[in-house]
Parts: structure tokens; C-alpha cells; sequence
């Protein structure tokens, strides 16, 4: 047990133990602060075997006794002793592993570092604790010997300098008296601590004081490994910057225009108004998509972003053509590029000016890269039409907190980095930071003043550990907006009061399901499906008639019996839009009872239906279509590898077998006649994620999801279907009409892709129409490479729109094509269960057929589109979820496969080319990832190449790079991280 | 000086966000180790101001706190006169200067309010009241200023006000501060470390051992709670030995004077204090 004593001291020494020093409050008001200082004399050396410390000192010493041997200038042994600036400057050489002389670290430097700059502090507090360093605080502050006080009219540099030298001093007497000579023995040298400055005015007091001292630039020269440690040494500062004191905060964006300003200037045009969107790879820079310009218009740097957060509706002002800018094409991360920022220092000292020289060396360096040829509009915000702030998902910045010890209850200002690329840091005050370190929290903005350079919020809570499976899954359903609340009592009480009993009722005049509705119980059909797939919502058949035409029927769940129009359930569907589908876990759209039983149509059970029943010639012409309600009786549900199996058995002649084999039939000419019409075959990288076992949901290993013949018969009815509705509906509802379309991309999407095609493979791309694209698309084979092909289609269907729902009335007949599909009209039928657009093209068909009455909110016009802009946006917010979800567990995957493996390695194709990186797509996992260089390497942009050590590396090459899951130290982001390993090895660039 | 400046660091959003509670030597922001006190000054002034029976002045590194202490005389107002015992009055009063800032805490204050309760709380029991029916006791305290263990340092100042106003007590009351860093108990905080850490102040009348009052205003997990009063009562008994010498270095000042009094007194052997009241 500690013992407890008082640390006395006289009322004399006071002077020299007493700091004094002035301070100002929040309101202005200057205040005289004097704290104690207790000086003591059981400060170790921290020199191994000293006679005189080793006994008191705690933590145990931990520099050699003789120091370090190998430095020209100092045979004896040395020790060196940094000043501030060492750290405040240099830091990436004493970082280096090859930096390996003792360092002697005094608490006036460390405290000094601290008030300079946290995250410095922070780096160097690492340092100490590295373990292939030796490094010993001195804490010369508290050593009575070494304790000085400022003179009169010192400032408090010259002071920490006099105190630096002083500490030094004291160093080496003390090695020379714990060391005296042995008689009889040959006196041994005995090591130095050298002084370690690049203050000139420093080193002469030093020089005259008689200790050696030493530039950092001489220092190294002199050392072992000089010429790898040189290119370690950052610039010298540029002496002319000084920091003046502000007396206001200085304004860093200009100010918004005035609301009405803006919206007339948005009226006369001269002001344009969009969505404002970052850019993931480098955020000084963003841009937003006006309806003047067929490019977007670019935002380059902070000022001209003024504030703006990705998602918000933003009103931007062109330049003129001679200021407009090309695109960067360089990674600029800002965790990397602000990693020193400091979050008390934007407060209130405005700005470091350290930090806008190095934003404007970076965005000026990348100007002068900028091609001339790729110019495209560029303007800045001038206001904010809508604010689109919400929570975001952060974690705490470890770096900038002030303190990390679990019970400090002391309010810190901290920064949260939001996980997603797109959205700046924001500033937050808490109480409670240490114990959010490692958390997913939520946090939101309040706001963004001019002369504040980051977003400030707020704490709102926390999501649980990083990288726990419900912390992550719940923070993926947050960043993409999607509601996972269980659905409330009001909702549930709009299901049928007999729950899981609920069947179809014995057919009867009387009862309302089977009114209208035709009894196909008898027919041979059959679902096909993934496998473990509970929400069944379509199922098959098809049967040769007497006439050589064949039947087929598509029987789609009739989830709008169960959901009718404007109850509670009905708007909870509305507004949620899609099922969402995340690696392990479905969040539905309806209540589970409807989705997984009773809408669902399991097999050997009685079912409701809607049915699209044609009658096709055996040429796959329809020569007939009818819709209508039915109940049926599936006979069986399969997978696609399960229907697969039976169709290629030739041993099997059932009716099923050969339903399958009909519908495969007639699925191929159908395909055909599409692909025909110009339908693309695009590709999107997908992959299937095994888990060890049901209940523990590890991922083990990632695989490329196969494709059966029988996915395509699906896909093929589904799209007959969808067509065949659209077509009905838009007959019968003119201006109400729930369709899908596709817009044909706009040419310029494609130009780079087609230069780096050109380029690169000396292929052409044909964009006039889906029907070339398509066909180019098919040339576009590298016979050594069958990835590539895949690759073209990503990259391909990355330059394309996406797919929207729309109402008929609301848009000129002549934009409903869809351009993928190369059908003139389509719609979504056939998944009503998992998607709310499906249940309205239910309730339009069944108007249509006068099984029922159109719901009046079905003829506003308004109201339809009000519904689609939600499920629109659902509908992409799901896609994106649901990717994240797999990347996630991708990267578990990852982290798994090397665990067992030590590391993985992976074939990748590079798709972009940065000026300091390569972006490259791994197709066996289906992610894609940064390769970054630290050291600037040979970046042609006109050839998409870049040249690292003699190697040129273009895109489209084929590489080998190893991957790994590290979380980043600030962040505790779970990150994969991707290494070249051929042609080059890239890890010593990074 | 080519070293690059920043700015003079005038401002700061909160007063010592940049301090480290206990670095990683476990040396304290002013060079202390978690369990050291900080230097104390005990003054027994006799008289003091105006008519006092006893007044002492007690500081803890920067806080500093003097005391007055009149009585026991007959009670002034009737209401509070206890008819079995003495009534002990306490009033706290807050410099302007005793703070930074300048700030002005008037009687209304909550913390005055809370220190003055607290300090009547801790001495009824610890006076012989008994021995005074229908008397009463004032306790003036000044607060001259202020660097945390505010109400430890006023619990000490006060005993020794009392001990030399000759006011019959069980035992000298001593108090300390401390609170819980990490897993690390830090002894008689300052104002700085006081407002990073859940802490309390504990007093305790060391003979017999009895914890006369435990304030904490702050949450603290409760296992960690033993161990932080644990040290502080040991501390107590530190500091009680100290001001104890300090007492009877006043009483042998007092018996030179008068150059008489009990040899054993004047020889140092007696352990207790010069003017107590043996139970």
C-alpha cells in the first residue's frame, strides 16, 4: 500500500515554485492563474545502471548506459536530447524505426509539443511507448536541479529553450559524476547528451555553455543510415510565417447569400441549384449536378465547398469559363492530410496557419496535374437552399482527445469522424469521450459557422463496440436511413385476426376471397428461388396446348388482398418502401406473418395469386395474354440449383420436369428476341458470403455467386410479366400509372472509358444506343484475361443512370423506355412482397381487370409521385445497404481467410489511376480497394499509368495484391487495406 | 530565435484542458505523486480579529482559509438557543479575491450554503455541546482562496480555530480530500484535478478512528469507493499529526510565555493535544 506523506516545502522557495500566468474566459474577462510547483529530487536519469537513480526511479530506466555507438560524430556514446521543434516538425524521422538512438525526452518539450499540437502529442506519446525505441521522459520541470523560472521579460520560448539547455547541462554533469575515474583504471570516455536543434540562436547559448549540440540535418548526416533517414526530414518552415494573435475569430468561408437573393437568383438563372455531393477520394473537392449543365459543376476547395455536406440542396455560382477546372485525379484523404489538425486549436485560435499553407500547397500542387483538356464547370456555393443533416455514424478521434483516462469526467472537445468518405469531421464537445472510444456513436450536426472550419454537433448515442455485429448492422441501417423499427400494434392489427391458421376458405359463393377468382389449384406449378428463401412471392407453370401453342403462367403472391390502400400497414409499407436485405439479416416491408407465410406461396398449400397467364407460340410470340386473380397450389418450390438438376435429368418425364423444361425453352428464345431488341447484359460484382453455422453467422470464406440456366428463366418470365402488366395498366391509367423506366446515359458518361478502352486495349465502345453498346460490349474480351470482360460491364454500368419508378402521367410518353432492358415499357410486378411499388401496380391491375375498384388516392397524380420519389430513394438506399453489409462481411471474411492463411492474396484489375495510387477491383471477392504510395511516384494520366520503380502499372492491368483488414488507429474503423505485391511490391512505398 | 511562434496562449476554452492529471511516471501536474499531500500551513493566531476567542488560519498548497471562533457565549437569539446544549452557528464568507475571477458568492450561494451546512454538521458532534446548555458557538470562516479541497481545508482550519478558543471537543477534527484517477487514488486535490474526477472529502476524528463526515459530489463506481476512502482517512491521520505538533508548538509558545505549565507538556512527552478533553 502507498504511503502518504506531505510534500513540504518552504514558503521561500515559492518564487521558483509558483507559475503565474494569465488567462481569458469565454467572455473576455483576463484572469490570473497561479499553480504550485512541488520540486523534487527522486527524478531518475533513466539511464541504465546510474548509482544514483536507478533505485528511485519509477518506471524502470530503459536507456543503455553508454548510449548509442554508432553516430560518427560521437564515439564515445551519446544520447540525444530533441527540442520542441524536432517534434513539432520532424516527426515521421523520429518515428522511423531506423531512428534508433536513446532519446532523452524532457517534460518541457512534452508539454510543449501538447500545447502546440494534440495529435503530435499524441504520435510522440506512441513513440515513447514503442518498443524498439528507447526513449525516457526526464521530467526536468520537477527536478529541483533542472527547474527554472522566467526571467523578467522572457518569453516563454526563450525560457523552454533555457530550460532545455539547462536539462542538458545537468545530463552531462550527472554522467560524469555517478561515473568517476577508478584509480588504477584506464579512465573510460564517457558518453554525451547532445543537444538536438535547429535553432541557430540555441545552439550558439549551447556552444557557449559548453555542450554539444547539433542540427537535425547534421545529426543525420552523420548517422548510420543516413541517406534512407534524409528523405525522412520535412522541408525547413518557412520563417516568415508567424501567427499573430487575432483578436476576432477570422472568417474561413464567406458568407451565404441572403435567402431571397438566391432563390431569385436561381429563378433569373444565373445562380443553379442541386444536390451537393462529395467526393469520396479527395475532400477539397465536390460537386453538384445542375440542370444547365451536362457535366456537374465542380467545387475545388474548402472555400468554394463553403460549408456545404454531402446531401444538401446547395445554390452554386458558375465562373467563368477561363477559371474552370478539371477534375483531380489524386487520393486526398483527410484523416491522412489533417491528421494534425487540432480540435481545440480551430476553435478558437482560428487557424493554424500550418494547415491552410499545407491545404493550399496540396490543392495547388494537384492544380498544376489538373489536365486543361478535361475542363468541366466550376463555381462555388453562395447559399444553402435545404439543409440535409442528420445522425451520422462516427467514431471518436482517439488523437484528439486531452485526456483518455476512463474516469475523467472533465469536458473535452473531440473530433468524430463519420464513417462514411463523404462527410468532414465534426467537432463535438462530451464529458464522456474516453468511454466512447471504440464506440459506433451518432452524432449530429447542429451547425456550421464561417469561422468555424469544421461542422460542430453533437453526441446523440451510442451504437455499441466497433466492429460488434449489432453495433455494425445497426449503423448500416442508419447511415442508409432505413427503418428497422419492429412494426407497431396499429400495423399489426391490420393482419387477419386468424394469424399463422389463416387459409384460404373452402370455395364458396359466399366468401369474399373467392369472389372473381379463378380456381387453378390444379395447375403444375412450381417456385423457384435461392436457396432458403422464405418470401416466396412468384411461382410458375406452363403446359403445351391442344392447339401447339404453349401456356405459361406467372403467379405472383396477391399481397394487395391482404394490404389494403391508407391503413396503417399500407403507410408503413409506403414509407418504407423495399425490404432490405443485408448479409444476415431481412428487414421487411411487411410484417413477417404476410412476408414469409401467408402472402408467401409455400408450396403444397393454397395460396392467393395474381396470375399473368399468355398464350405463346412455340416461337415465344405471345399470342394472348390474361391477368386474373386465382388461388393455386404450388406443387413444389425449388432452388435453382434443385430445378437445374431436374431439367438436366434426363431420366425424369413428370409433369414439373417437364414444366421446367418448357418454361427453360421458351426463356431462351425470349432472352434471345431481348438481347435482340439491345438489352445490355450488365454485370455488377456479386458475391456470396458462407457462414460457419446458422446460429453463429461468421463468415468464413467469400465465393463468386454462380449462375444457373434457371436464374435466367425466372429473370425471363419476370420481365415478360412486368411488361405485360405495364402495358395494361398504362392502357387503362393513362396518368397514374406505376412504371419503371430506364434513361439512356448521357454520351459524355462514357468518353473516359472509351479513351481508356481506346487506349489502353485499342478497343472502341460503341454508345449510340444500348443495341451497340451491347454488342461492343461483347468484343471487349482480353482472351488472356476473362475478368476483364466482367470488368468493362462494371465499369460500363457505372457510367449509367439508374433505374427510377415514375409516374405516366407526370413525364412525355417518349422517355418510358427502359434502356437496359431495350423494352419500350415496364413496370414492377412480381415481388410485391419486398417492394411497395409492386403492390401498387397490383391495385392498378386488378382496377384494370374490374376485379376491384381503383383506390381514389390511385388517380392523384400527386400522390403517385409522392409515394415513387420515396421509394426511390428507399429503393437506392437499400442497394447501397445491402452492399455495405456485404463488405462488411467481406471484410470479416478477409480478416478470417487470414487468420488461417497468414495473409491473402488476390488477383486484382486495376481501374483507376490516381497521381499518388491505383484503385484496383478484386473480382474473387468482389471489392475494390485503394492502393495508396506515399512517395510520389510517375503518374501519366493521359496513358492511365503510373510508373513505380520502373514499373508501369496501367489501367486494366492485371495485378497481385495482398489484403488485409487493419483498423485504423484513429477511427477504429475496421479498413481493408490492399498492398501490391506484383509487379512491384509496394508496401515500403506506403 | 528562429523558432517559429504561435500564438501567446492567452485563451484556452477550459481552464487546463491541457494539463495531465498523472502522467506516466505518476508524477501530478505540479510534480506531486498520487499520494502526497500538499505543504500545509497551520497557524494558530491568537485573538485574531476584533474579539475572537480563537481563530486559525490552515492552507493546503493555494487554498487558503482562515477561521474565527466565538464562544461559547449565550445565545443571542432565543429561537436557537437549545436548552440542553451549546447551538454551533456557522457562516462561511467568500472573499472576492478568494477566487478566480472575481467572483461574488454571496450568503445565497449553493456552495457556501453547502460548505456552512456541511461544517455544522461535522463539529455538533465533535463539540462537548453538552457541556454548554443554552450557549452558543460561532464559526466564521473566510475563504481567502481557493485551490481545491475547499471543505477539508475549512474542516481544519476550523478544529484548530476551535482547539484555540479553548472549546471542548472529542477529538481534533482532520479532513482530506482525495479522488480517483484511472484505478489511482490521488491525494488533496487541487481545483484543477478536481474537476476531471469523481472524489470526496473525508473527515475523521483519528483516536478513535470515527469518520465524522463523507461529502462526494461526483458518481464513482462503487467498488472503487473503498479503496479512495481508505486512503483519505489515512491521510487524515497524516495530517492530524501535523496539526497537532502545530497546536502544541502554540501551547508551549504560550507556556514559555509564561514560563510556567506541566513539565511533561513543555517536554513534548504527551501525544495529545495540549487543551483537549479526555473522554
Amino acid at each position: 500500500m502507498s504511503e502518504i506523506t506531505i510534500r513540504k516545502r518552504s514558503l521561500e522557495d515559492a518564487v521558483v515554485t509558483q507559475r503565474k500566468f494569465f488567462k481569458k474566459t469565454a467572455k473576455g474577462k483576463i484572469i490570473k492563474v497561479i499553480r504550485e510547483r512541488y520540486l523534487r529530487d527522486d527524478i531518475g536519469c533513466g539511464i541504465l545502471h546510474c548509482r544514483e537513480c536507478s533505485a528511485t526511479s519509477s518506471p524502470p530506466p530503459c536507456l543503455p548506459p553508454d548510449g548509442a555507438l554508432d553516430h560518427q560524430q560521437f564515439p564515445t556514446g551519446h544520447f540525444v536530447l530533441p527540442d520542441t521543434n524536432v517534434f513539432l516538425s520532424q516527426m515521421d524521422l523520429m518515428e522511423s524505426h531506423l531512428f534508433r538512438t536513446p532519446i532523452v525526452l524532457l517534460q518541457t518539450v512534452l508539454e510543449e509539443v501538447r500545447h502546440r499540437s494534440l495529435p503530435l502529442y499524441n504520435r510522440l506519446k506512441a513513440l515513447v511507448k514503442m518498443e524498439d525505441k528507447q526513449t525516457w521522459v526526464f521530467y526536468n520541470e520537477f527536478r529541483s536541479e533542472t527547474a527554472i523560472v522566467r526571467n523578467e521579460g522572457e518569453t516563454p520560448n526563450d525560457r523552454n529553450d533555457r530550460g532545455i539547455r539547462k536539462a542538458t547541462a545537468w545530463y552531462n554533469t550527472h554522467l560524469s559524476m555517478t561515473r568517476p575515474p577508478i584509480r588504477g583504471k584506464q579512465q573510460k570516455l564517457l558518453p554525451v547528451v547532445v543537444l538536438l536543434t535547429d535553432d541557430v540562436a540555441n545552439r550558439q547559448n549551447a556552444e557557449k555553455e559548453g555542450m554539444p549540440s547539433v542540427s537535425i540535418r547534421q545529426y543525420v548526416e552523420g548517422m548510420k543510415d543516413a541517406s534512407q533517414l534524409a528523405d525522412l526530414l520535412s522541408a525547413e518552415r518557412d520563417e516568415s510565417i508567424e501567427a499573430t494573435v487575432a483578436s476576432r475569430r477570422p472568417q474561413l468561408y464567406p458568407d451565404y447569400l441572403p435567402n431571397a437573393t438566391v432563390l431569385t437568383g436561381i429563378k433569373a438563372g444565373h445562380l443553379h441549384q442541386g444536390h451537393y455531393n462529395a467526393n469520396e477520394f479527395n475532400y477539397l473537392e465536390g460537386s453538384v449536378s445542375v440542370p444547365a449543365f451536362a457535366k456537374p459543376v465542380l467545387l475545388v476547395g474548402r472555400e468554394n465547398m463553403n460549408r456545404a455536406v454531402h446531401g444538401d440542396i446547395v445554390a452554386v455560382e458558375v465562373f467563368n469559363k477561363t477559371d474552370w477546372k478539371a477534375p483531380a485525379d489524386e487520393v486526398i484523404d483527410q484523416e491522412v492530410a489533417l491528421k494534425n489538425d487540432d480540435v481545440e486549436d480551430s476553435d478558437e485560435e482560428g487557424e493554424p496557419l500550418g494547415l491552410v499553407a499545407e491545404e493550399q500547397r496540396i490543392l495547388r500542387e494537384e492544380e498544376s496535374a489538373r489536365q486543361a483538356a478535361e475542363r468541366q464547370p466550376t463555381g462555388r456555393v453562395v447559399g444553402i437552399v435545404k439543409r440535409n443533416w442528420r445522425a451520422y455514424v462516427c467514431h471518436i478521434d482517439r488523437t484528439s482527445l486531452t485526456s483518455s483516462s476512463k474516469t475523467s469526467i472533465s469536458q473535452q472537445t473531440v473530433f468524430a469522424t463519420p464513417v462514411s468518405r463523404l462527410l468532414p469531421r465534426i467537432r463535438m464537445r462530451t464529458r464522456q469521450a474516453p468511454s466512447l472510444l471504440g464506440q459506433k456513436i451518432l452524432v449530429t450536426i447542429d451547425r456550421w459557422d464561417s469561422a468555424s472550419r469544421y461542422p460542430e454537433g453533437h453526441f446523440v448515442r451510442a451504437l455499441g463496440r466497433v466492429e460488434s455485429k449489432e453495433a455494425e448492422q445497426e449503423s448500416l441501417l442508419l447511415e442508409f436511413d432505413v427503418p428497422y423499427r419492429p412494426f407497431g400494434k396499429a400495423i399489426l392489427d391490420c393482419l387477419p385476426p386468424e394469424g399463422e391458421q389463416w387459409t384460404v376458405p373452402l370455395k364458396g359463393d359466399d366468401s369474399p376471397e373467392w369472389r372473381d377468382r379463378e380456381d387453378l389449384r390444379d395447375l403444375t406449378i412450381c417456385s423457384i428461388d435461392p436457396p432458403g428463401c422464405q418470401d416466396i412471392d412468384d411461382a410458375l407453370h406452363a403446359r403445351k396446348l391442344l392447339n401447339g401453342n404453349i401456356e405459361a403462367g406467372v403467379h405472383i403472391a396477391d399481397v394487395s388482398h391482404f394490404v389494403s390502400p391508407e391503413n396503417p400497414m399500407d403507410t408503413e409499407a409506403a414509407s418504407r418502401g423495399t425490404t432490405v436485405y443485408l448479409v444476415d439479416k431481412r428487414i421487411d416491408m411487411l410484417p413477417a406473418l404476410l412476408g414469409t407465410n401467408l402472402c408467401s406461396l409455400r408450396p403444397y398449400v393454397e395460396r392467393l395469386a395474381f396470375s399473368v397467364i399468355w398464350e405463346l407460340s412455340p416461337e415465344a410470340e405471345i399470342v394472348n395474354v390474361r391477368f386474373t386473380k386465382s388461388v393455386i397450389k404450388s406443387k413444389s418450390a425449388f432452388t435453382y440449383e434443385e430445378a437445374q438438376l431436374r431439367k438436366d435429368d434426363p431420366n425424369l418425364h413428370d409433369e414439373l420436369s417437364e414444366g421446367i423444361r418448357l418454361l427453360n425453352h421458351i426463356a431462351i428464345k425470349l432472352k434471345a428476341g431481348r438481347i435482340a431488341a439491345g438489352a445490355l447484359n450488365l454485370a455488377s460484382p456479386e458475391v456470396k458470403i458462407h457462414m460457419e453455422s446458422a446460429e453463429s453467422s461468421d463468415p468464413i470464406d467469400v465465393e463468386q455467386k454462380q449462375l444457373h440456366e434457371t436464374n435466367s428463366l425466372v429473370e425471363e418470365f419476370m420481365l415478360l410479366a412486368n411488361i405485360s402488366v405495364a402495358r395494361k395498366i398504362q392502357e387503362t391509367f393513362p396518368q397514374t400509372a406505376v412504371l419503371r423506366r430506364h434513361m439512356p446515359p448521357p454520351p459524355e458518361n462514357f468518353e473516359r472509358l472509351q479513351d481508356i478502352l481506346r487506349k489502353r486495349k485499342g478497343l472502341a465502345l460503341d454508345v449510340s444506343s444500348s443495341g451497340a453498346l451491347a454488342a461492343s460490349l461483347d468484343k471487349c474480351i482480353d482472351p488472356s484475361e476473362p475478368a476483364f470482360n466482367t470488368l468493362v460491364r462494371i465499369m460500363a454500368t457505372r457510367c449509367m443512370l439508374s433505374a427510377e419508378y415514375f409516374c405516366s402521367g407526370s413525364v412525355s410518353p417518349d422517355t418510358f423506355k427502359h434502356y437496359g432492358l431495350a423494352s419500350p415499357i415496364y413496370t414492377h410486378f412480381t415481388s410485391p412482397i419486398r417492394r411497395y411499388a409492386d403492390i401498387l401496380a397490383h391495385r392498378q391491375l386488378a382496377a384494370a381487370i374490374g376485379h376491384s375498384t381503383l383506390h381514389p388516392t390511385l388517380h392523384s397524380k400527386q400522390h403517385v409521385e409522392r409515394v415513387l420519389s420515396v421509394v426511390n430513394r428507399r429503393h437506392r438506399m437499400a442497394q447501397m445497404a445491402g452492399r455495405a453489409s456485404v463488405e462488411f462481411y467481406v471484410g470479416l471474411a478477409v480478416k478470417a481467410r487470414g487468420e488461417k492463411t497468414a495473409r491473402v492474396v488476390e488477383e486484382a484489375l486495376v481501374i483507376r489511376t490516381f497521381r499518388n495510387g491505383l484503385n484496383v477491383f478484386v473480382s474473387s471477392l468482389g471489392i475494390e480497394g485503394l492502393i495508396r504510395f506515399k512517395r510520389d511516384i510517375d503518374f501519366d494520366a493521359e496513358n492511365y499509368s503510373v510508373t513505380v520503380d520502373d514499373v508501369r502499372i496501367a489501367v486494366f492491368d492485371k495485378v497481385t495484391v495482398r489484403i488485409e483488414v487493419e483498423q485504423d488507429k484513429n477511427t477504429q474503423r475496421g479498413k481493408v487495406k490492399m498492398t501490391l505485391t506484383s509487379p512491384v511490391d509496394s508496401s515500403a512505398l506506403q | 530565435m528562429s523558432r517559429p511562434r504561435g500564438p501567446t496562449r492567452l485563451s484556452k476554452p477550459y481552464p487546463g484542458s491541457r494539463i495531465e492529471i498523472l502522467n506516466d511516471a505518476s508524477l501530478r501536474s505540479e510534480g506531486r505523486r498520487p499520494t502526497e499531500l500538499r505543504a500545509p500551513t497551520f497557524e494558530v493566531v491568537p485573538g485574531g480579529a476584533d474579539s475572537a476567542d480563537g481563530s486559525a488560519s490552515a492552507s493546503m498548497g493555494l487554498t487558503s482559509v482562515r477561521v474565527e471562533v466565538f464562544g461559547p457565549r449565550e445565545g443571542r437569539s432565543r429561537a436557537q438557543t437549545l436548552h440542553d446544549r451549546a447551538s454551533v452557528n456557522v457562516e462561511v464568507v467568500w472573499v472576492a479575491f478568494g477566487e478566480a475571477g472575481r467572483r461574488r458568492r454571496g450568503r445565497g450561494d449553493r456552495r457556501v450554503a453547502e460548505l456552512t451546512s456541511s461544517l455544522r454538521d461535522t463539529f455538533q458532534p465533535a463539540i462537548l455541546t453538552a457541556l454548554y446548555p443554552r450557549a452558543q458557538i460561532d464559526i466564521h470562516v473566510h475563504i481567502l482562496a481557493h485551490d481545491g479541497a475547499l471543505l477539508s481545508t475549512c474542516i481544519n482550519a476550523t478544529s484548530l480555530a476551535l482547539l484555540s478558543a479553548g472549546v471542548p471537543m472529542r477529538d481534533l477534527v482532520a479532513a482530506v480530500t482525495a479522488g480517483v484517477h484511472g484505478s489511482t487514488v490521488l491525494c488533496d486535490l487541487t481545483a484543477l484535478e478536481e474537476a476531471d474526477m469523481p472524489s470526496a472529502t473525508v473527515a475523521v476524528l483519528p483516536r478513535s478512528g470515527k469518520v465524522a463526515l463523507v461529502g462526494m459530489e461526483t458518481r464513482l463506481h462503487v467498488e472503487r469507493f473503498g479503496e479512495m476512502f481508505d486512503v483519505a482517512r489515512r491521510a487524515a491521520g497524516v495530517l492530524c499529526a501535523e496539526m497537532r505538533a502545530v497546536a502544541r508548538g502554540r501551547a508551549r509558545e504560550i507556556l514559555d510565555a509564561m514560563d510556567s505549565g506541566p513539565a511533561v507538556l513543555r517536554e513534548g512527552e504527551n501525544d495529545s493535544g495540549a487543551v483537549m478533553v479526555e473522554e
